[in-house]
């Protein structure tokens, strides 16, 4: 079926798809810190429309809950924390060198093109905006995944992290009509506790190696030196 | 089901208390009576399921069946059993300047909080909520792998954290596809409770469930300590403080792979073949050898010991994985013992370090000249864990070796070799720490081990005679995951 033959949410929710595959993309390849977690943000705000889209067409309230908690977690408080340590440690102005971008771009590109493979089996049993849906929240996980093996920076690391939850929040939202809510406020929990350890820990690698370098925690080796 | 709540809300109580009471004197021996009595609740609740089959609360929140009944025993028991060890060692530690009452105050509360999360964990008839609880279990040991607040140990909390954290996101996306394939076959809200996906497990589509599968044993897989995912685990074990690693050893690392054989189990009704058996199999054959060729390298004795717990779950998975009665029934014992052993190990071993006043084994010698009770535990503990007889271990091992020597016999000498490197990796180290020379200057310290005795006596009584309720007990969970009774 062609997109246009489809309804408006269906085209709206593939639209969406893109979109939140696409800033997945440009945080992969952004080297400054502010800029990668205003993009963060944006991705939260994508996935927020996103909820309250599904929760008005498939007409189930209880996303709308779900929305709001994205919004105030992921587009609020957490790239808030985020922006307040990058500041407080004067790093906005430090340009994360990634070792080689254009590799790294195209390792993306594998990931998502991965990820549709992994998922074809599905295509029997489902509509197209399922396998689309699944699959780009699957590449939305595995790129935040690479975005944490490919930085070196903490911040950059919690901002990977918080990727991840953000394509599996997708594939609940477009995949299921959300998760039931006592899951989705257990997960809710969850984030925003991480977030708060986050920061406690970015103050404690902070006064241990004097900076937020991952790269110089190194003191725990399996081979002897 | 009162009990399975009152096993629930002790704990909580406890997070909250020790969270607002501060620490005082007396705060690590209300932490042993929290844990007595949710000991006691968790064996009413046992009795009950004994005289009356699976209990499922009325809103089919909370199942507890004959699988989870005697996990949810030997959890509280475990937890008990460390809280005796934990409050001298705690106040030893205080006593040497390691940590100030403020962290005592995080760390009894966080004892709680990380006990819960276990109970939910195994108790839960949601997947979801099992996965929140398991999240939740790495959340409230995080700040105690970095209680020291030494450069190491804040570096092994980051890993454990991150690690834990990216593998178990992976466990959540296969529970979002299991979650997709349930709600094709029934109503969203009950789509997720175990009881319903497992009675009408025939119906899931096979195809999604396969996928699934594979995202939640790399995800549950990381917290069982599954080579390659297993780099947290040494490191968060060798820097945190010890009764954290004898309750991560000894209950964390079980009830990761209890998830994992939940969802065996309605993949396995799914897809009617082995297929997630097998994944299980080979993974748990890797990080078994693997483990056991770690062994021999470690210089830092509680890292000695964590490969060691790798070791057993790499078997314990190995055997789930090939199922049958009998492999199902010896993962079982398995899973008893080896938490028993490994948690009273950790006692010792965190004594031995006190004593010597460093985890570097090159300078821990002559336990049993220094403190005859502690290099003894250490030796019987290390003897039992190797899987010499008569101890459980042994038993468990030998019916795992039966099991593969019936069904893939050519996996056989592989488990041979695998249990023979790990002997001599365990004895090389533990001998000259044992019967070594002697240091200068080291004295007795205050132990208490009646853990160990305890634990090590149970072990052995598994060994020379399993009694008739528990092997009734086991037969029972065995016929529930694998289908037939063993024996």
């Amino acid at each position: 079926m062609n997109i246009e033959q489809q309804d408006f949410y269906t085209q709206a929710i593939l639209s969406m798809a893109a979109l939140v595959g696409l800033t997945s993309f440009l945080m992969l390849g952004q080297g400054r810190l502010l800029r990668l977690i205003f993009v963060f943000a944006l991705q939260g705000l994508l996935l927020t429309l996103t909820t309250a889209l599904a929760a008005y067409s498939l007409n189930s309230p209880h996303l709308y809950i779900s929305a709001m908690m994205t919004l105030i977690l992921k587009v609020i408080f957490i790239p808030w924390m985020l922006r307040r340590q990058v500041l407080l440690m004067n790093m906005h102005r430090d340009v994360e060198a990634l070792k080689n971008n254009t590799a790294v771009m195209l390792g993306g590109a594998g990931l998502m093109v991965f990820s549709y493979y992994v998922l074809h089996p599905i295509v029997q049993t489902s509509s197209a905006i399922m396998l689309n849906a699944l699959a780009v929240s699957l590449s939305v996980v595995l790129l935040g995944m690479l975005l944490m093996i490919s930085h070196r920076q903490a911040v950059a690391h919690v901002v990977g992290f918080m990727a991840i939850e953000n394509g599996l929040f997708f594939a609940a939202i477009v995949a299921t009509k959300g998760m039931p809510m006592v899951v989705e406020l257990g997960v809710a929990f969850d984030v925003l506790v991480a977030a708060v350890l986050f920061g406690i820990f970015f103050f404690h690698i902070r006064t241990s190696i004097d900076s937020l370098d991952v790269d110089r925690m190194n003191r725990l080796h399996e081979v002897d030196q | 089901m009162i009990a399975a709540y009152l096993v629930l809300l002790i704990p909580f109580a406890g997070i909250l208390f020790f969270a607002f009471a501060g620490h005082k004197q007396e705060t690590g021996r209300l932490n042993v009576r929290f844990n007595a009595v949710t000991l006691a609740a968790t064996v009413w609740l046992a009795i009950n399921v004994l005289n009356n089959g699976t209990l499922l609360s009325s809103g089919k929140a909370f199942i507890v069946d004959s699988f989870n009944v005697y996990l949810i025993v030997l959890t509280a028991f475990i937890g008990l059993t460390t809280a005796i060890f934990s409050a001298p060692y705690m106040a030893h530690e205080k006593q040497l300047g390691k940590l100030t009452e403020k962290r005592l105050k995080l760390y009894y509360s966080m004892y709680q909080g990380f006990m819960l999360a276990m109970y939910l964990v195994l108790t839960t008839n949601n997947m979801g909520v099992m996965w929140v609880a398991m999240e939740g279990a790495t959340l409230a040991t995080v700040l105690l792998v970095s209680l020291y607040r030494t450069p190491e140990s804040i570096e092994a909390a980051w890993k454990y954290f991150i690690l834990c954290g990216v593998g178990i996101a992976q466990a959540l996306f296969g529970t979002i596809l299991l979650y997709y394939a349930a709600v094709q076959i029934g109503d969203g809200d009950n789509a997720l409770l175990w009881s319903v996906l497992f009675d009408n497990a025939r119906q899931l589509n096979p195809e999604i469930l396969e996928i699934a599968f594979v995202f939640m044993l790399i995800g549950y897989g990381t917290k069982i300590g599954l080579v390659p995912l297993h780099n947290w685990l040494p490191d968060a074990h060798s820097e945190g403080p010890t009764p954290m690693s004898a309750v991560l050893s000894g209950l964390l690392l079980n009830d990761a792979l209890y998830a994992v054989v939940r969802n065996k189990m309605l993949v396995d009704g799914a897809t009617q073949s082995n297929l997630a058996g097998l994944l299980m199999m080979g993974f748990g054959m890797l990080s078994f050898l693997v483990a056991a060729l770690f062994l021999h390298r470690q210089k830092d004795i509680k890292r000695l010991f964590s490969y060691s717990s790798i070791e057993h779950m790499g078997v314990m998975t190995f055997a789930f994985g090939m199922g049958g009665p009998l492999a199902t029934f010896a993962a079982l014992l398995h899973m008893t013992v080896h938490s028993l052993t490994k948690s009273a190990i950790f006692v010792t071993v965190g004594h031995a370090a006190q004593l010597a006043g460093t985890q570097n084994m090159e300078r821990i010698r002559g336990l049993i000249k220094t403190q005859p009770k502690i290099g003894w535990g250490l030796l019987i503990g290390t003897v039992a864990i190797a899987g010499f007889p008569p101890f459980g271990v042994f038993t468990s091992e030998f019916l795992v070796l039966l099991a593969t020597m019936h069904s893939y016999p050519w996996l056989a000498p592989l488990l041979l070799l695998g249990i023979g490197i790990a002997f001599a990796g365990l004895f090389r180290h533990i001998q000259p720490i044992v019967y070594g020379e002697q240091p200068e200057g080291q004295l007795p310290i205050k132990a208490n081990l009646w853990p160990v005795m305890i634990h090590l006596a149970l072990v052995l009584w598994l060994g020379l005679a399993i009694p008739d309720f528990l092997a009734n007990w086991f037969s029972q969970a065995t016929l529930l995951i694998s289908g037939s009774m063993p024996l």
